[in-house]
């Protein structure tokens, strides 16, 4: 087998480095921080990367969530921070109100959502579950976190450009983001966005290639799919939308580039702007739409799969329960993955798409929900007669499951063309998918860093800071996003700079103060985070070995990091990942690579199915062991 | 460990106390500051007493780096002459030193958790405070305030959102909504109250074990079944509701009263069909000043277009909006109505709709004498987009009648005077060039 002889020479080089006791590979301090191939370094660098720019997109939510509560009052500080240009007299302008939503998005979906969660977790964890020495190939891996460095940072610097950042909201529709007339975010703000998308894209791609062919091919001994933990799985289905789905946005912002440019007309059509005529003829605004939601909408599940992977993993530690229903799980979120690809069009139920389509887009698009609930009813079924540990990530990863309810269940609305005639580009849009895929996606994430912090940084985590900090994040997400729906049902469109100007809205005023005020509260707890996980880095207690008690193989690995995870032999596997509590075995969890001959008194039947000789082995042991073997009720 | 003895936790408070008091002796909420900065002390004398926490005497120049600041703020006042925000600095210097201080306080209470755990352990005694079954406890307290939530969500902010359709298909949209709304509801609850009640139930404890419960197909059986036959059920109304309102017979569409409205950064320009109920021809190329939709007049049906600055309709008579745009995208939306239609530049779209209330009649519903029809903007369209509206009236078919017939053509004199200027000046150039070709020839 091919992976086999590529593990064995990987194997035999490391017993060389490490016979040389580690003065092989003269790390500097570049080799090892900077400029580090290691998958672990990457993972710290793509998690810190993606913690610094969640902490300013939250500031720019909150900068708007000012202007949205209080759109009369002035806050003088705006003005000596942001300067006159923006904050004139301590009020945010409209111009740049869209400017910061727009960078809010684009920062969260892309830089925090997909770089931070995927990048980080996807690198940390493919090597160390698999059992692999890194990623297929680091060098690849490093190139695709500087890319994305690069293009955090080019997104960043269009704070500082004259005209200001890209301002036309975070899917750019032109003629908006087309014209520079039509808004000033649209001049060099938004080619620097356009800019920084190629690059991130480019990271994403070369990311997902390494981490589809890590998985394919660099499996430990005995780790066949059907082994792997759901992470894994949720991370290789990820990957592939990836590929699949990135390289579309690239060719729709390549046509807008050359729009914006060169005098093209792929989206521009019949237009006077500013009094002045334009000459484009022939093109579509519609067409963007298509190419930005053929990758959009897979985004939001490469967003959402590896959070549920990691809480699925997480709840089923914590459970100290086997994940109920490890097939279907595959299953579904192969199922989300195909279907990911053809629901697209329920972006654009009303812009002005041929309305068959549409009917078409709905029913594929609330097929999707079968899946979805499948995942949902596994997790309740996980958690039901468990032995739960309320650890911090064992807490997100519940959060996670009723945000994913909570917004899963309004995107039945929004799913159903009919109804998203009244529903679209309003507030009710806003609420659901920042449950579904933000505060869902982003709890998956802490989950995994509270979870996996002591793999990242061989130190445990203060769990009371933790626990304040759930608590104070959860209850304030829904406190926020919760009464946002009754406003879209009574129709206030999003994006909106100010509530003032319509009498129907002024009864929702009141409302927006409340929810600013959570938002604050919720962004203050985020310090409790930040405290914890910096502090922690360097006075947290030290992690013991195995501090969850979990079966998957990455906690079999050292806790003081080395180049290659594993000293001397990578460690084969026996069984799936998920042989917590069984009935028989003396602990209430059995490591995947505890062999079953290990395990006699555990072993079921049903675990050698297709190996008659094991079965008998099995058989005979329990008869002569009759009295002490439990009889369990189902199997 | 240089930086514990910085954080050192009594000389923080000491600093965030001092401070505190300065900024509010000028800030106008002493009274609440008092009470606040008494309770701290007292939390703080307690963590002394509860000691065995090494503390190191305070360190001199943090205080005075902190009186500094505070002495800086003071004196900004004459640098910022021109713009007094001394007092607004003075409230975010107030802010930062109350969130310090209530770091501080967290801070305590992890102190004395962390102490009173420790010393119980050396007592031999198990540990009272099991922070991790105590959150399954939280989550269960959650459960019972969330339900409380949700039905006063429903109940306060339900009756703000819900308002009766004012056009025909929104009555189908809304009883879409409803059934939709009372599943997805029942969905929510139950699976809420299993999730935190296993939560609850199940809080782990050493003494048990969890069940071994890898699969069971024929309960997934049933959650893979009964969620597609709910959906099934709910896409087939959803796709006949969707195909009525946007699958108008060709028929109807030529009973309908035809209005044409385009955005432009930031208003809606209104275009009605007149006599012949015939929108005329556009050219974007023709837009000028004048001619600001760029309507070809040398089409026919544009001379009887009228030119209106709101939406006046009349009730039970359906309504087909042509929808345009001139520079970006635009959303046409009634709320009220239950219409949205994106306005494309380069496509016109089309919506056609029924109104079935007159404004007072739903200003009678809604109990609201200034009630009125609005048309809002929703989608992204630049600076002004929160401020994107036209006023929407329905009316009786009468009153309509006499409304439109007071409203003036497009093709007006200004428009004609125009036009004649554009001729003239193309047979000025024509015969320009005859005479340039009769030079050229000569």
């Amino acid at each position: 087998m091919a992976s086999t002889a590529i593990h064995d020479a990987v194997v035999s080089h490391q017993h060389d480095d490490h016979g040389h006791d580690h003065g092989h590979h003269k790390e500097t301090f570049i080799t090892k921080y900077i400029f580090s191939q290691d998958h672990k370094m990457i993972a710290k660098q793509f998690l810190i990367t993606g913690i610094a720019m969640a902490v300013v997109a939250m500031i720019l939510s909150i900068l708007f969530r000012l202007q949205l509560a209080w759109p009369d009052e002035s806050f003088p500080l705006l003005e000596t921070f942001l300067g006159e240009k923006w904050a004139e007299g301590g009020r945010i302008k409209p111009d740049f109100y869209l400017a910061i939503v727009t960078i809010h998005g684009t920062m969260m979906v892309f830089f925090v959502l997909t770089a931070g969660l995927s990048g980080t977790f996807s690198n940390l964890l493919i090597p160390l579950q698999l059992g692999a020495r890194d990623m297929a190939s680091p060098f690849l891996n490093m190139i695709s976190y500087w890319l994305f460095f690069l293009s955090c940072v080019i997104m960043m610097g269009s704070f500082f450009v004259e005209s200001g950042p890209a301002s036309s909201g975070w899917t750019v529709y032109p003629p908006l983001s087309a014209l520079p007339k039509a808004i000033s975010g649209s001049g060099t703000g938004m080619t620097l966005w356009l800019i920084s998308m190629v690059l991130f894209v480019a990271s994403a791609l070369i990311g997902a290639l390494n981490y589809i062919s890590t998985i394919l091919n660099m499996r430990t001994k005995g780790m066949d799919m059907w082994k792997m933990p759901l992470t894994i799985w949720a991370f290789f289905l990820t990957a592939i939308v990836g590929v699949l789905s990135f390289p579309v946005l690239v060719s729709a912002v390549v046509l807008l580039i050359f729009d914006r440019s060169f005098g093209t007309s792929f989206y521009l059509s019949d237009i006077v702007v500013a009094g002045q005529v334009l000459p484009n003829q022939g093109g579509s605004p519609v067409l963007w739409q298509h190419l930005f939601w053929f990758l959009g909408h897979p985004e939001v599940y490469i967003v959402i799969m590896p959070a549920l992977g990691i809480t699925s993993e997480v709840i089923a530690t914590n459970s100290r329960k086997p994940i109920f229903g490890y097939h279907a799980m595959v299953y579904s979120l192969i199922g989300i993955t195909v279907l990911s690809f053809i629901v697209w069009g329920h972006h654009m139920f009303v812009t002005g798409m041929n309305p068959f389509l549409g009917g078409v887009f709905m029913i594929t698009t609330l097929i999707i929900a079968v899946p979805s609930a499948v995942k949902t009813f596994n997790y309740l079924a996980t958690i039901w007669r468990g032995n739960l540990r309320f650890t911090p990530a064992m807490l997100f990863a519940i959060g996670l499951v009723s945000f994913f309810i909570s917004g899963g269940l309004t995107g039945i609305f929004l799913g159903n063309a009919a109804l998203d005639i009244n529903l679209h580009d309003t507030y009710f849009v806003v609420a659901h998918f920042h449950l579904v895929m933000g505060c869902a996606a982003i709890f998956g994430m802490l989950c995994g860093v509270y979870h996996w912090y002591p793999k990242l940084f061989g130190r445990m985590m203060d769990e009371r800071l933790g626990y304040l900090h759930f608590w104070a994040t959860f209850i304030g997400a829904y406190l926020v996003f919760f009464p946002m729906h009754f406003m879209g049902i009574d129709g206030v469109p999003r994006r909106y700079y100010a509530f003032t100007e319509f009498a129907f809205m002024q009864e929702w005023l009141t409302v927006n103060v409340f929810i600013t005020w959570a938002a604050i509260i919720s962004a203050i707890a985020q310090i409790a985070f930040l405290w914890n996980f910096f502090y922690s880095i360097y006075y947290g207690k030290k992690s013991p070995q195995n501090p969850w008690e979990s079966n998957t193989l990455e906690w079999t690995a050292p806790v003081e990091h080395l180049h290659g995870n594993w000293p001397g032999e990578i460690p084969s596997v026996h069984r799936w990942p998920y042989d917590y509590s069984k009935p028989g075995h003396h602990t209430d969890f059995i490591p995947q690579t505890t062999p079953f001959s290990e395990t006699m008194s555990s072993n079921l039947i049903h675990d050698f199915e297709g190996n008659p000789e094991a079965e008998h082995i099995q058989q005979q042991w329990d008869k002569e062991h009759a009295p002490e073997r439990y009889t369990p009720e189902q199997v | 460990m240089r930086l514990r003895e910085i954080f050192n936790i009594r000389t923080v408070a000491a600093i965030l106390v001092i401070c505190t008091l300065n900024v509010t002796n000028t800030v106008t909420f002493a009274r609440v500051q008092d009470s606040t900065i008494s309770s701290t002390t007292a939390a703080i004398d307690t963590a002394a007493k509860a000691g065995s926490i090494d503390l190191v005497p305070s360190s001199a120049p943090l205080i005075s780096t902190a009186v500094d600041t505070v002495a800086r703020y003071a004196n900004m006042q004459p640098i910022v002459e021109t713009k007094d925000y001394s007092e607004s600095y003075k409230v975010a210097t107030y802010y930062v030193l109350m969130f310090l201080l209530l770091c501080v306080f967290i801070a305590i209470i992890g102190k004395i958790l962390k102490v009173h755990e420790i010393s119980r352990e050396m007592q031999g005694l198990k540990a009272a405070f099991n922070g991790r079954r105590i959150q399954g406890v939280f989550l269960g307290i959650f459960l019972l305030f969330g339900l409380y939530g949700v039905y006063w969500s429903y109940a306060v902010q339900g009756p703000m959102s819900l308002h009766e359709s004012a056009s025909e298909h929104g009555l189908d949209i809304d009883f879409m909504f409803n059934t939709t709304l009372v599943i997805t509801t029942i969905v929510f609850i139950l699976t809420h109250i299993a999730l935190f009640g296993f939560s609850f139930q199940y809080r782990g404890s050493e003494n048990r074990k969890a069940y071994f419960f890898p699969h069971n197909n024929s309960l997934e059986r049933i959650w893979t079944i009964v969620p597609a036959i709910v959906l099934t059920v709910l896409v087939l109304l959803g796709f006949f509701t969707w195909r009525g309102i946007t699958n108008v017979s060709a028929e109807d569409q030529k009973k309908a009263i035809n209005i044409e409205v385009t955005g432009e950064q930031f208003k809606w320009s209104l275009r009605y069909a007149g006599f012949d109920n015939q929108i005329g021809n556009r050219n974007y190329k023709l837009t000028t000043p004048t001619n600001g939709l760029g309507i070809d007049f040398k089409d026919q049906k544009s001379w009887d277009d009228k030119l209106t600055s709101e939406i006046v309709i009349p009730v039970n008579k359906a309504v087909r909006i042509v929808i345009n745009s001139k520079d970006v995208l635009h959303s046409f939306y009634l709320p009220d109505f239950r219409v949205q239609m994106n306005a494309v530049p380069g496509m016109p779209t089309t919506f056609q709709f029924t109104p079935r209330l007159t404004t007072a009649q739903m200003r009678e519903k809604r109990n609201n004498p200034a009630y009125d029809y609005v048309l809002l903007c929703a989608k992204i369209c630049g600076a002004g987009h929160y401020n994107m509206q036209a006023k929407v009236t329905v009316v009786s078919e009468a009153e309509y009648a006499a409304w439109l017939a007071k409203q003036p053509l497009y093709y007006n004199d200004d428009v004609k005077r125009e036009l004649q200027l554009v001729e003239n000046s193309k047979t000025e150039e024509i015969n320009k060039m005859a005479l340039n070709k009769n030079n050229t020839i000569k």
